[in-house]
């Protein structure tokens, strides 16, 4: 056990909010969420586009002031101790924002003296980054021209380059290709390992499954929280795979049967998410015979997106009752 | 405040603006374009108006002074007629801009001292029309020789003589160049900090730089600063244009033409600054230069004498930095006056920088709402 896993082990705590709410207007970007996230851990926040993920992150490295809530990070009060925290975290915005016009080298240059990184220590710090992030032999290259996998790793090189205990990373890989995304996880396992603490947005369910833990955001509320293990196995019975010759018949008559929260062709055969309502498996079979529907039904392991959908459809219901 | 940030930011900055051709073509590009147009086109000072004679008279000494006005150079005679009705076609038709009637009794109006020349002029341009008044108030003959003449002493009404200190030849090239400084430095300068702070708003680069330890002061100075050098770069390549094509005189020392010059810098960069910790994008950045760049122009006294302008507008202009330093540079550069002897208008861009900065650094703040 290294000492990463140790401090994993004790359980120190990174981030602690409660109650963190913030209205722009009359719209309620975030609804009073609470959360806890450990240290040196890869913690994934996953919601779809506009679910209050980049608010909440801004909130947390004191870049938004919150309408409501109290933050803890680091042992720092946010925002009232924001400028002190600037100095241990690493923020990775979703847009680039590194300078285009200036090359990767000059780039991590200007972010190390932003950093306080001590003029004598620069150069080895950027030369050590260069080669880590694999940009020896770009470092004259305009960051601009760099591809999106290559500028993400630059953005990531820039984050960490005062070696902050935590990284808040933005929907990091939105954008990039699989490959480039895998490579990039690599390095983020490595920070962790090291015991970095990450926050990372995403909209991408092959990411959240990643995570050491996962939250997942539904218009601006919190509406799941757990290990990827912990919210998938909560699930268990209530995911079925529907194997038939007539997806979208069968689609159209599962749709309306009571219980039913969602079903989504996956190729040629349908998958199905249910409330936890008796032998469900049983009752989708029947419906598919009467209706004289050849089908094969078998009950599935369920997976992140099924958690993901159960959570905001379960609220879409509240919301509907 | 660290140094070290400071300089980051500054060569930042640099680095960036060398790899920005518009930019780069603007700092030199505008003062020279600046200083031919203004100096060559706009010339306030009319020479070689299209005129039209009508000698009526016809005597030696109506020919006389018909050579006289020509002389001048005011007028350049394109056409000869016979009746002053021939010249206010032709007038009214364009062809010419002032007629000189010389009437048959030429010679005895001018000993009984009453008006003997007429001279027609295209009023619809006020310039033309300034031009020709002066073209009359020339003597029309030499008062000895028509005392000989006449045996009196007074045969005419006084003469209106006008003499001009500091540029007698009345070349406007020497009035304009030093305001020029003031004017392409406003245009200039504002602009750049104007859009400097939005354009990284736009391209999202502010994001990255809040969250950063550097610090509202040092983000905006260290953007000022490298300005600061270019702007003195344009003052010297208007001082060499000026002296070169226009034989503009410095007649005080260059040591206060560039303490000047940098003080304006400085007030139009904070105001710059200012604009671009309001302004949503590059776009709306560039729109309100113009309205510091409109009023800096017109109300400066750059153009339009400042005493001929209605009280309030005076006010208005003293709070312009342009207004303070065509003041400034006009002592220094013509009258060959010294800083310590313009010190209220030191004092006021002094002031006005001081203003400008504090407004800007408290406005901006360190988050995104």
């Amino acid at each position: 056990m290294g000492p990463a896993e140790a401090d994993r082990a004790v359980g120190g705590i990174a981030i602690r909010a409660r109650g963190l709410t913030k209205r722009f207007q009359s719209l309620v970007a975030v609804d009073h969420v609470d959360l806890t996230v450990p240290q040196a851990a890869v913690y994934g926040f996953l919601g779809p586009n506009g679910s209050g993920k980049s608010t909440t992150i801004r909130m947390l490295c004191g870049l938004l002031t919150p309408t409501a809530g109290e933050i803890e990070v680091l042992g720092l009060r946010i925002p009232q101790e924001a400028e002190e925290l600037r100095r241990r975290i690493g923020y990775m915005t979703q847009r680039f924002s590194l300078f285009e016009d200036l090359t990767v080298r000059e780039n991590l240059e200007f972010l190390a003296a932003a950093q306080d990184i001590p003029t004598s220590g620069t150069r080895q710090r950027v030369d050590e980054l260069l080669l880590q992030y694999r940009f020896a032999d770009r470092q004259g290259q305009l960051a601009g021209t760099l591809s999106g996998g290559q500028k993400q790793r630059l953005a990531l090189a820039g984050a960490v380059i005062h070696r902050p205990e935590l990284l808040f990373l933005d929907e990091p890989t939105s954008a990039v290709d699989p490959e480039s995304r895998r490579d990039f996880w690599e390095k983020l396992f490595e920070l962790a390992d090291a015991g970095v603490t990450i926050l990372v947005s995403s909209h991408l369910m092959d990411e959240a499954e990643r995570c050491h833990r996962l939250a997942i955001l539904d218009r601006g509320t919190l509406v799941a929280d757990g290990t990827p293990a912990e919210l998938a196995g909560s699930l268990e019975g209530r995911t079925i795979a529907v194997a038939t010759a007539q997806p979208r018949a069968a689609q159209r008559i599962l749709v309306d049967l009571p219980g039913v929260l969602s079903v989504a062709q996956v190729g040629n055969a349908l998958r199905v998410l249910a409330a936890r309502d008796g032998d469900v498996a049983a009752r989708l079979r029947s419906s598919l015979a009467a209706a004289g529907l050849q089908a094969v039904v078998t009950s599935v392991a369920p997976n992140l997106e099924d958690v993901f959908v159960d959570a905001t459809r379960a609220r879409a219901r509240d919301r509907a009752a | 405040m660290r140094a070290r940030r400071l300089l980051a930011v500054m060569v930042k900055e640099l680095r960036q603006l060398r790899r920005d051709r518009v930019t780069l073509a603007m700092i030199v590009g505008i003062p020279v374009m600046q200083l031919v147009l203004f100096g060559y086109a706009i010339n306030l000072n009319l020479r070689g108006l299209e005129a039209g004679i009508a000698d009526q008279a016809g005597t030696s000494g109506s020919r006389a002074v018909v050579m006289d006005l020509i002389a001048t150079g005011v007028i350049a005679p394109v056409k000869t007629v016979n009746t002053p009705q021939e010249l206010m076609e032709s007038l009214r038709r364009g062809e010419i801009s002032v007629g000189v009637v010389v009437p048959p009794d030429f010679e005895r109006r001018r000993i009984e001292g009453r008006e003997a020349v007429q001279v027609l002029v295209d009023g619809s341009d006020t310039v033309v029309q300034s031009a020709a008044i002066q073209l009359a108030q020339m003597p029309i003959t030499r008062d000895r020789e028509l005392a000989n003449v006449t045996g009196l002493r007074e045969v005419k009404p006084a003469q209106i003589s006008v003499v001009s200190f500091y540029n007698p030849e009345r070349r406007s090239e020497v009035n304009i160049v030093p305001g020029l400084i003031g004017v392409i430095l406003t245009m200039t300068m504002v602009l750049f900090t104007g859009v400097a702070i939005v354009r990284e708003r736009e391209r999202g680069n502010m994001e990255l730089l809040i969250a950063t330890p550097v610090s509202v002061a040092e983000l905006m100075i260290g953007k000022v600063l490298p300005y600061v050098a270019i702007g003195l770069v344009q003052t010297t390549v208007i001082l060499l244009l000026g002296t070169l094509l226009f034989d503009v005189p410095t007649r005080g020392s260059f040591l206060d033409v560039y303490v000047a010059a940098s003080l304006l810098i400085v007030a139009n960069l904070t105001l710059g600054l200012l604009i671009s910790t309001k302004a949503q994008s590059q776009f709306q950045a560039m729109q309100m230069t113009f309205f510091v760049f409109l009023p800096s122009i017109l109300l400066s006294g750059f153009m339009f004498p400042f005493a001929g302008m209605p009280k309030p507008v005076q006010w208005l202009a003293e709070l312009l930095p342009l207004t303070q330093f065509v003041r400034l540079i006009r002592g220094i550069m013509l009258r060959g006056a010294g800083l310590p002897e313009l010190w209220p208008h030191v004092a006021a861009l002094v002031a006005f920088t001081a203003v400008m900065m504090t407004v800007a650094i408290t406005r901006f703040r360190k988050r995104l709402d």
